[in-house]
């Protein structure tokens, strides 16, 4: 009994001396756990006579599947036009999105004019905007990028909104004082100050979009990771459909790390300051 | 804290360092001045009418609440009156100027910035970038943070920043500064420095300084002339001289003590406290 308390004692103690490393520890153990319950998955389904066919769902047939696909170049293949499609929406969402959310955010006016339909504009799913897009534009992909811009323009817009109403007022006072025109005002103090706002909603917005892209690219295209996903389901190739499911997973991680780092390197707000 | 290089400043040593301009304090005049923020509240200024000279230092000293901070921003041109007219140089002011620069209690660096980056807003705004490479230096040397220009502006302490502010004012080449209390939420020795070092550079550029205060001590140690301000509408009550040289502000003598006690009992009066608090310039905040 005084052992088992003594050495939980210890372990408890321990834990922080690790310091650093702790964190890639627990992270590893998060990995090891997740594909232990994938393992655990597959090894129920294979065991189970009526789902013996989605056997190769499991992590072996997938992770030598994925190893195959990335030595062919199949993995760049089907990853390229959807980056293509997400980074063209995030543009636009960007493009409509931050001006709007600076104006709604300046303007009191504005916000309390927009504020009912935006908000309910944010709520519907951007794929029930499928059907219209696809009469809307002539080509499939542009009916995608205008989907992926519906999911992507509310985080983008509502954060740099957030972000305008956050300016301290005495930042503008003295630069108006300072003889500011309203160039000035713009590219020296409100973009500067909001970049970490704008900048947190395009990660928001590149989470979202990631989501919607493959539903939206089950749509006429014949390229991308959601219709290499509908291709494996309708081939019954279920090793590569698990692939690319990782594929999608490891993208969009990467990204949203990428975005965590932008959003770290842009934020002016330092801990230790005074 | 003492800066020395201020009288140096003042004389252009070469003319590539020296001033573009002569250094000379804006005039001021203020006429029938009345100002209400909105037309049912009752009137937050009224009938308020003075003149400043150049490179004379007023304070305007009252309550919370008297209008005095509405009155610089007027003079800023950053508050449009409601009646009456401030003239500076013989020009009505409309809009804010960097001739004459406001400081307000918080510093307000912009903290994505360097020191640096800041002190030469003005000169960028006013599309003087040119200069920047010659006259930031020189104003941040001014208020003794020349080792600290690529320091972030949030690394500074609190009297640190409101330095870098001043730089900042400075940096233009103004002809006025308007302080909005801006040493009052600095603890009282670095308070006193920037007291003292402000008066001292604008008496060295020979510019017009106008201070907010509620401070009785600050206005004795800073102004030539105190306007002492009623509240409710703000008015001009007082218009008194302080006759002390520039050893005695420093605090101690009894010529300071005489004339603190002089303009305590005025501001008493004026603002109706029956039990004036006798004030510790070392506990005052």
């Amino acid at each position: 009994m005084t052992d088992l308390s003594q050495s939980l004692t210890s372990v408890r103690l321990g834990l922080p001396s690790l310091g650093r490393s702790r964190s890639v520890v627990n992270a590893a153990l998060g990995i090891v756990l997740l594909m232990a319950l994938w393992w655990l998955g597959g090894w129920a389904v294979s065991s189970n006579p009526r789902l013996f066919a989605f056997s190769n769902f499991a992590p072996v047939p997938t992770l030598s599947r994925l190893w195959q696909m990335i030595q062919s170049g199949e993995v760049i293949t089907m990853s390229v036009p959807s980056l293509e499609r997400v980074g063209l929406g995030l543009l636009y969402a960007v493009a409509i999105g931050v001006p709007v959310g600076i104006l709604i955010g300046r303007v009191a006016r504005v916000n309390e004019i927009a504020n009912v339909p935006f908000q309910f504009l944010r709520m519907i799913s951007p794929l029930s905007w499928m059907p219209i897009a696809v009469l809307a534009f002539d080509t499939w992909d542009g009916a995608i990028v205008f989907l992926i811009s519906m999911a992507a323009i509310w985080p983008i817009l509502f954060s740099t909104a957030a972000g305008v109403r956050r300016i301290d007022p005495s930042w503008l006072k003295v630069a108006r004082n300072l003889g500011a025109n309203p160039f000035h005002t713009l590219f020296v103090v409100i973009l500067p100050a909001i970049a970490v706002d704008v900048l947190t909603g395009i990660r928001l917005a590149l989470g979202v979009a990631w989501v919607v892209l493959v539903p939206a690219e089950y749509l006429g295209v014949t390229s991308g990771l959601g219709y290499a996903i509908n291709d494996a389901r309708d081939t019954l190739d279920y090793a590569r459909l698990a692939a690319t499911v990782v594929v999608i997973g490891v993208i969009g991680f990467s990204l949203d790390a990428l975005a965590g780092q932008l959003v770290k390197k842009f934020n002016w707000v330092r801990q230790d300051g005074h | 804290m003492v800066l020395m290089k201020s009288k140096e400043l003042a004389m252009p040593k070469s003319p590539e360092t020296g001033p573009a301009r002569p250094l000379t304090g804006a005039h001021v005049a203020v006429f029938g001045l009345s100002h209400s923020y909105r037309k049912a509240d009752g009137r937050v200024l009224e009938n308020i009418d003075f003149e400043i000279n150049q490179g004379e230092v007023v304070a305007l000293l009252g309550r919370s609440g008297c209008g005095k901070s509405t009155l610089l921003h007027m003079l800023a041109g950053l508050t449009k009156p409601s009646e009456g007219e401030v003239v500076i140089n013989g020009n009505t002011v409309l809009d804010p100027s960097p001739k004459w620069v406001m400081m307000f209690q918080a510093p307000s660096l912009y903290p994505w910035m360097t020191v640096a980056q800041n002190a030469a807003l003005g000169l960028k705004f006013t599309r003087r970038s040119d200069e920047i490479a010659t006259r930031v230096p020189e104003v941040l040397d001014l208020v003794d943070l020349g080792s600290f220009a690529d320091r972030n502006a949030q690394e500074l302490s609190g009297g640190q920043q409101q330095r870098v502010a001043l730089a900042r004012s400075l940096a233009p080449r103004p002809e006025m500064l308007l302080l909005d209390e801006p040493f009052s939420a600095l603890d009282a020795f670095t308070r006193r420095s920037l007291q003292q070092d402000v008066r001292r550079i604008a008496k060295d550029l020979g510019l017009t300084l106008v201070i907010v205060t509620h401070d009785v001590g600050e206005a004795v140690r800073m102004a030539d002339r105190v306007l002492v301000l009623r509240s409710n509408p703000g008015r001009i009550a007082e218009d008194t001289t302080i006759a002390l040289t520039d050893d005695e502000r420093s605090g101690g003598s009894e010529a300071f003590s005489r004339e603190h006690s002089r303009l305590m009992a005025v501001y008493s009066q004026v603002a109706g406290i029956g039990d004036a608090p006798t004030e510790n310039d070392f506990t005052q905040i």
